[in-house]
């Protein structure tokens, strides 16, 4: 970690938004992490996509659970709201917030053990119910504040920094959301923004459960020679399934007819999808699955915007309900007293 | 693209503006450190080490470090550091430290120097060259040293006490400094038999300006250097309540100021035009300013009226311009004459180099424009072991150039007395050395300090005329010294790169705060510059590019123009890819030479 923080200088020549702010806007505390850690470069991430979109700060809501990932909440957006919440228990309090306001941009920010350990069940409930929101995985493969022990995401076979080897096989959120239904899927690596920050804007504006699992080196437990989840590892086995871009291409040479392919996002924009790969087609679940399967067999990490539904609803349309914040309702509408309880009681008598 | 060659002592350099836009490069962030650690004496031996008058320059150096300063150019209502009046800090709160000061061997080398003008440039030669052995005589035309610094700089900007004081320290080293001695004959004064001369006599001829009437009102029309002379030395004591300066120099500035304080109490500096075309430094224009000069532009001098034989005032055509896009004058028309009563007329035009005293079969080639012909790395004339400096070399400029000139000279004529060649010269170098003192720790402030320049409190100006000498800079308070140090970037404690080492994480680029720093493909120089986190804002400044980095073979560029060398990319660098290392210019000078008192690679790290 560094004990400075990072002063706040408009410099000439400094980008703004549409909303006037420049990004330092959109920054939090000092972070604490180790140097070098993925996670910092994954709040570096969400910090530009959020000033790109131009989402006033005070229109966003974070909420984490416990982990070296979840501190990162407090090191971006801190003219946010947020909530550092219990652990592997963050998908319920986003349900609660996102149920109270619907307005409001939900970023969830969790990790490898918050997730697929001890949060493995609200995990599951929270792709179910298509909640609203943004699910971002930090995911190094070990438990870093306890000391680099393996967690539930590291590969069968990895070795840990004094050599031993990791006896089980790897959950895969990827393939998990695909199981279960989510309607945005995505892989990224930390040390790639260019490719990082596309797929968060995208899923921010994605009306539903957007899951994007980030590779996001442990510079202090893994990132060692026999890691799966290094730096160097990482760069190597990145294999690009669909790369998203953020204008319509020309059609040339390199972004000939059908290698791009537009996807009309819930408000009506689109988003361009560019297939490295022909055989991709990120709308057919079941391909997806084999896709991401057949290459992880060959030690590759499978990234990009791995599957897309827009049709699905979300939360609130599947239970059809108000789709105003409940903070702009009177009292008495929210609360109609205890005639109007005993009425509805009497209705399933 | 082709990796920065860091290795180049000219790369580091660079980076430190102030040092690189200096004449004498003086090592600026060094200084300024050692002041904000309370060490004045220090502080002044390591200014005086390259610019030699501290206590002047830190008072009326014409501060080409600070326009360049990088603070200036970061945000868009930042100032540079004030770099010159910290200096004066250093100067002002020395203490004694004459037994620091080099002195001149009691065995002397043999070899006689004869230096003419006792100005800054002579008076640098016999600083550089005294404490080697050599016997230096200064030829001063008047009763007091200083050259310039004395006749020209009005003593309310610079008292004279600074001046005895810093030309003392060089006198003292037993040169023969000869005063009221004019040199009227370089052929009879190369008879004497020294083993080289140094002309560093200035440009001492003021412009004329030769409109009708400047006969008639001859009285009250005043050539301006030769007029700030006679003021300093006693001869003149009063001017008319009206007075017009023609000129927006520097030295328009000095006359202006100077007339106030002889009587006048309407003055009015008259320009030909607009004010984005002044010659005049923006903080000598604001101080005139401040003394209700009015500065009148867009007139240009006619003539002289004369009513009775004596001068009543001036006719000036008043003048419009066109400016095109670029801010360059395209045209200019005239619109009509005004009249300008006045009751004495300075003239401050400029001011040329004179040697009628050389005469012209002497080996010293003059060119077309009757100045002699100087080579501008070592300062000799045509003929062997004549060197000329400061003004005299290639006109007017200013007092930091003149002591280069005088260090580059000294250089040259040490080479030439000890019979070596003059062009083969020690070249530059550069030492980095890390600042890491620990996990988090580094050997200087690095902690961005956002606050605002000092500005320089003035005495009171009911009180500033009443006397001719009163010093009207007060000069900075310790606490104004002190947070004005704080803003000083410590651009020489460079962000060295070693690319074997970086992972590629980004940690770096996330932490920038001005964004300066991207891993980018390599390519042309065109396709990776238009890749940068932050397009360039100042071309002119450079860009670091790393060889090839290990895991992508994407490459690590660096606009050096905003960086604030807070150090943060080497906090956040968990391989230490990334370090500050604190550089240290070596700048040669003739004790560093062959038979000098400090060979260079004795010379300490800074």
């Amino acid at each position: 970690m560094s004990y400075i923080r990072k002063p706040n200088i408009t410099y000439k020549g400094r980008a703004k938004n549409a909303l006037g702010l420049s990004e330092s806007s959109y920054e939090g505390t000092m972070s604490t992490l180790c140097a070098g850690c993925g996670h910092d470069s994954i709040t570096a991430a969400m910090t530009r996509a959020f000033f790109e979109l131009s989402i006033p700060p005070n229109r966003a809501v974070k909420i984490s659970g416990i982990g070296c990932s979840s501190k990162t909440t407090a090191y971006f957006l801190s003219q946010s709201h947020g909530n550092n919440t219990v652990h592997g228990r963050m998908p319920s309090i986003a349900t609660g917030a996102a149920a109270a306001n619907g307005e409001l941009h939900y970023v969830g920010v969790s990790g490898d053990g918050d997730t697929l350990s001890i949060g493995l069940g609200q995990f599951a409930h929270v792709i179910r119910r298509n909640l609203n929101m943004l699910y971002v995985i930090e995911n190094n493969g070990v438990y870093g504040l306890t000391k680099g022990q393996f967690s539930a995401s590291a590969a069968f076979g990895a070795k840990t920094k004094k050599g031993e080897v990791n006896p089980n096989p790897p959950i895969d959120p990827v393939k998990m959301g695909l199981a279960l239904g989510a309607s945005f899927i995505a892989r990224s690596f930390s040390g790639d923004k260019n490719h990082l920050v596309p797929l968060i804007k995208a899923g921010l504006r994605h009306k539903g459960f957007a899951l994007i699992d980030v590779i996001s080196p442990c510079v202090t437990f893994n990132d060692h020679e026999d890691s799966a989840m290094s730096y160097k590892y990482a760069f190597a086995h990145m294999h690009t399934a669909a790369d998203l871009i953020e204008n319509k291409p020309e059609i040339t040479a390199d972004f000939p007819e059908g290698a791009v392919v537009p996807v009309t996002m819930h408000d009506g924009s689109d988003i361009y999808l560019k297939k490295t790969d022909p055989d991709y087609d990120p709308t057919d679940r079941a391909r997806a699955f084999e896709y991401v399967m057949r290459h992880q067999e060959k030690g590759e990490i499978v990234t990009g915007l791995l599957y897309i539904d827009e049709s699905r609803k979300d939360m609130h349309a599947a239970n059809q309900t108000v789709a105003a914040p409940l903070n702009t309702f009177p009292y008495e509408q929210l609360c109609p007293g205890s005639a109007a309880l005993a009425d509805v009681q009497k209705r399933f008598r | 693209m082709e990796p920065t060659n860091t290795s180049d002592p000219d790369y580091f350099h660079r980076v430190v503006d102030c040092q690189w836009a200096c004449p004498a490069h003086t090592a600026v962030p060094d200084y300024i450190r050692l002041i904000a650690q309370g060490r004045f004496a220090d502080a002044y031996m390591l200014n005086r080490e390259s610019n030699v008058f501290p206590g002047i320059l830190g008072r009326v150096c014409d501060r080409p470090c600070e326009p360049a300063c990088r603070r200036g150019r970061i945000g868009v209502e930042e100032k540079p550091v004030a770099i010159c009046r910290l200096k004066r800090v250093a100067a002002d709160h020395r203490g004694d430290i004459t037994a620091r000061l080099p002195t001149a061997p009691a065995q002397k080398n043999g070899k006689r120097v004869a230096l003419i003008g006792a100005g800054p440039a002579s008076l640098t030669v016999a600083n550089d060259l005294a404490p080697l052995g050599y016997q230096c005589t200064i030829f001063e035309a008047l009763d007091k040293p200083g050259g310039l610094m004395r006749s020209n700089i009005p003593s309310f900007r610079l008292p004279a006490k600074v001046l005895d004081e810093e030309i003392g320290y060089i006198v003292d080293m037993e040169v023969d400094l000869r005063l009221g001695s004019p040199v009227r004959s370089m052929k009879a004064l190369l008879n004497e038999g020294y083993d080289a001369v140094f002309v560093g006599s200035g440009a001492p001829k003021g412009k004329n300006l030769d409109l009708p009437g400047r006969q008639e009102a001859a009285d009250n029309i005043h050539i301006g250097i030769q007029w700030l002379e006679s003021v300093a030395f006693g001869h003149v004591d009063s001017i008319g309540k009206r007075v017009l300066i023609i000129g927006v120099g520097n030295t328009a500035m000095d006359c202006c100021r100077t007339s106030l304080r002889l009587g006048a109490t309407d003055v009015k500096v008259m320009a030909r035009k607009p004010r984005a075309f002044f010659k005049a430094s923006d903080w000598e224009l604001e101080d005139a300013e401040e003394e209700n000069v009015e500065i009148v532009i867009n007139h240009s001098p006619k003539s002289f009226v004369v009513e009775g034989g004596r001068l009543t005032g001036m006719m000036f055509e008043k003048l419009e311009y066109t400016v095109d896009d670029k801010g360059e004058i395209t045209d200019q028309k005239a619109v009509g004459d005004v009249f300008f009563p006045a009751d004495d007329v300075v003239l401050a035009i400029g001011q040329d180099n004179a040697f009628p005293w050389i005469e012209r079969d002497l080996g010293i080639a003059f060119n077309k424009w009757d100045v002699p012909t100087v080579d501008k790395t070592t300062y000799e004339s045509t003929r062997q072991g004549v060197f000329f400096g400061g003004d005299a070399a290639f006109g007017p400029a200013n007092i930091i150039w003149a002591v280069e000139h005088g260090h580059q000279a000294a250089i040259s004529i040490h080479r030439r007395c000890m019979g070596l060649p003059v062009t083969e010269r020690l070249p530059r170098g550069v030492n980095l050395r890390s600042t890491k003192m620990g996990v988090h720790e580094w050997s200087y402030s690095n902690d961005f300090d956002p606050a605002a320049r000092r500005k320089m409190q003035h005495v009171e100006l009911t009180q500033r005329f009443e006397k001719l000498d009163v010093e009207v800079e007060l000069g900075f308070t310790a606490e104004e010294a002190a947070t004005e140090v704080e803003r000083c970037l410590n651009c020489d404690i460079q962000t060295a790169f070693v690319p074997q080492l970086c992972t590629e994480c980004d940690a770096c680029i996330d932490i920038c705060p001005v964004d300066c720093l991207t891993i980018t493909p390599d390519g042309e120089p065109d396709a990776v510059a238009a890749r940068l986190t932050v397009p360039r804002e100042v071309p002119s400044q450079p860009l670091f590019v790393s060889s090839p980095l290990k895991l992508t073979g994407r490459i690590m560029v660096k606009d050096e123009n905003l960086c604030l060398h807070c150090g943060l990319c080497a906090e956040r660098c968990p391989t230490a890819a990334w370090d500050m290392q604190k550089s240290s210019i070596h700048i040669p000078y003739a004790g560093n030479e062959p038979g000098g008192h400090v060979p260079c690679q004795q010379r300490k790290a800074g």
